[in-house]
């Protein structure tokens, strides 16, 4: 893909965000902004494409290559495809002493996958993660999705069978034929 | 603790302080006021100097002490440090959460004294539904005139801003954290210069814990003598404890520094789970050296000072406890993916040593290990300690040092198991 075609979906979809966003940084540091501006397409989905990267690279003056540097060293930007949903189960010390692995592999099991993966339907990727500032609330996870990051604290399989199908039902629910 | 001073949320009978009215109803940002309006930057900082406030980020920096060290140099930044990404520390997201104007409050006091005109809060990627909130707190702060041009009808003007990590404990370590605002890989920069010399954007920074700008509203309206009484001589002021692992009731416990481990988790805490013994306790998250649940541990007081004494560190108070069950290995093997994940890689020893150190934990906890291994894994880890950039590198190897040395019957159990099998699939 080359640069000219670049799309220009932050710029036409999201051009109030874009501003505000530059606003919060010195106009000769506009970098600043790259971190911020990757997390505002992954509400076009979580994977940073290279016309996303484009994009961004164009918006900042910086180059492609810099903006990729920065989706592959933090770890809530991705480059490669997963599911719509990331479901990232906290089995750090903490968690783990108050049972998350074995947490982790029931919802594993639930949805018929190992950690790492992505259901066939391309909803849900399950993953574990390092420690979410949540450590007294074990077992807990975070959904990572186009609409942000929402914390599940405290949570039982059947808590979590609830947060799937409703994280489903709102997909179907966009869908014409999924509204009542 | 008759009255909370950070988590004033809990206070009985109060209402809800996330609110900005009931904040103001409260007496709240009168502090910024008085400060904004009738005191002198200088005045300020000595003010904090006097208090004996230190940091609570991890290193215990006398913070009146760093706010005095900007260089002469215009425009000034400060930044808070909210990335709250050591394992077993959640206390600045309940503050931020619960009780966000006396922390923002902080923050701009903090401004006025470092005559900054920008603060940043750097909040961890996860924490993305609580900086929107905060987001609209501060516009909240603006419509009223509390923030922005001509603060008070002074020439003082402040503007805060969010910036969101994206998933790097390392931000964590201030200069990675300017680096990152900057919007560059999380990678901490050579010190010095510190970033009161040369911080965000190369310009004076002050970079302060979430959890230190909160008490700074306090012992500006209260006064440092005041401030001082709580605590002990060299440890003043309320700590936030984070409790985690096998207590009976993990969570947040405000408390004077200097009480013991044995009060906090005993009389606080309800003991630990299901009434087993207590094993060992990390008293600063992942970071710092395991301790001995001793009767000497147990009545050591919760200090700067007095934890390095029994071996350990205070660090941000993450206490995480491990009870009779657990094998120490395997909690080292926790740890050490932590820091094998997290390493940002820009030094070889930390790099290549958090490796190194977790792929010998595992294979001591798979039972596939030889003593060889063991002596091999303190080897390596003597390799990465002091010689690394940032001090992540010399956190790792906290645990394998002393889970080695005062836990050795943990590792051995594994050795054996290993040789044993040995034997059997010899003998058949
Ligand atoms: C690897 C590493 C991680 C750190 N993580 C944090 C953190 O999450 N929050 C924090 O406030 N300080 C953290 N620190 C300490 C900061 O570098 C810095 O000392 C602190 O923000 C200063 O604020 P204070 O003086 O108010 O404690 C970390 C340090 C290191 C080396
Ligand atoms: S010690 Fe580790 S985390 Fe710190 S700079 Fe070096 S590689 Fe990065
Ligand atoms: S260890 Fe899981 S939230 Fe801290």
């Amino acid at each position: 893909m080359s640069s000219n075609t670049a799309n220009q979906t932050l710029r036409t979809r999201y051009s109030a965000e874009v501003k505000d966003i530059l606003k919060r940084y010195p106009d000769d540091q506009k970098r600043s902004a790259v971190m911020p501006l990757l997390f505002l397409s992954q509400k076009e989905g979580l994977q940073a494409t290279v016309s996303v990267m484009s994009e961004i690279a164009q918006i900042l003056d910086i180059s492609i290559t810099q903006v990729a540097s920065i989706v592959g060293f933090y770890t809530l930007y991705y480059s490669h495809s997963g599911g719509k949903n990331r479901i990232q189960i906290c089995t750090d010390l903490p968690c783990a002493l108050r049972g998350a692995d074995d947490f982790a592999d029931k919802v594993c099991e639930k949805l018929g996958v190992k950690l790492g993966e992505t259901t066939e339907d391309g909803e849900f990727t399950v993953e574990s993660v390092m420690c979410l500032a949540a450590c007294d609330k074990a077992p807990m996870f975070q959904v990572q999705n186009g609409d942000g990051i929402t914390y599940h604290e405290r949570q039982t399989i059947s808590d979590v069978q609830a947060v799937i199908e409703q994280l489903g039902n709102a997909e179907i629910d966009k869908s014409p034929e999924g509204a009542e | 603790m008759t009255e909370y001073l950070l988590l004033r949320h809990r206070n009985r009978g109060e209402e809800n302080i996330a609110d900005l009215d009931t904040y103001l109803s409260l007496g709240g940002f009168e502090a910024y006021e008085r400060v904004v309006t009738t005191m002198t930057p200088q005045e300020v900082i000595d003010i904090v100097k006097a208090s004996g406030l230190r940091g609570r980020g991890g290193a215990g920096f006398p913070t009146g002490v760093k706010w005095s060290f900007l260089s002469d140099r215009f425009p000034r930044y400060v930044v808070a440090n909210s990335d709250e990404s050591e394992p077993g520390t959640f206390k600045d997201r309940e503050i931020m959460e619960q009780n966000p104007f006396q922390f923002l409050e902080g923050l701009m006091i903090c401004a006025y004294a470092a005559q900054a005109e920008v603060a940043y809060n750097y909040c961890r990627g996860e924490f993305w539904e609580l900086t929107q909130v905060l987001e609209s707190k501060v516009r909240q702060l603006n419509d009223r005139g509390l923030l922005g041009r001509r603060i008070f009808d002074t020439d003082y003007s402040l503007q805060i801003n969010h910036h969101l990590g994206a998933g790097a404990y390392i931000c964590g370590e201030e200069s990675a954290l300017l680096e990152s605002i900057e919007g560059k890989l999380g990678q901490p920069r050579l010190k010095p210069p510190f970033p009161a010399d040369r911080g965000l954007y190369q310009l004076p920074t002050v970079v302060n814990n979430t959890e230190t700008l909160t008490n700074v509203p306090l012992i500006i309206s209260r006064g440092p003598e005041w401030y001082k009484s709580i605590g002990t001589e060299k440890s003043c002021g309320p700590k936030i404890m984070c409790l985690s692992g096998h207590a009976k009731h993990p969570g947040n416990y405000e408390t004077p520094l200097g009480i013991t481990f044995r009060e906090l988790i005993f009389d606080l805490a309800g003991g630990i789970r299901d009434d087993k013994a207590l094993k060992a306790i990390m008293p600063s998250g992942a970071s710092a050296p395991f301790l001995p649940a001793s009767d000497e541990v147990l009545d050591t007081p919760l200090t700067y000072e007095d934890i390095p004494k029994i071996g350990s560190q205070l660090g941000s108070a993450s206490i995480i406890l491990l009870d009779e069950t657990v094998d120490i290995s395997w909690a080292a093997l926790k740890t050490m993916k932590f820091f094998e994940h997290e390493s940002c890689g820009k030094c070889t020893p930390c790099r290549e040593g958090t490796y190194w150190m977790y792929h010998l934990l595992g294979r001591i906890n798979s039972d596939k290990a030889e003593q060889a291994d063991v002596d091999l894994l303190g080897e390596v880890a003597q390799q990465v300690v002091g010689k690394c950039l940032c001090p992540l590198g010399d956190f790792a190897t906290s645990a394998v040092f002393s889970g080695i040395e005062l836990f050795q019957q943990d590792f051995n159990l594994h050795i054996a198991t290993a040789v044993n099998g040995k034997d059997d699939s010899n003998t058949k």
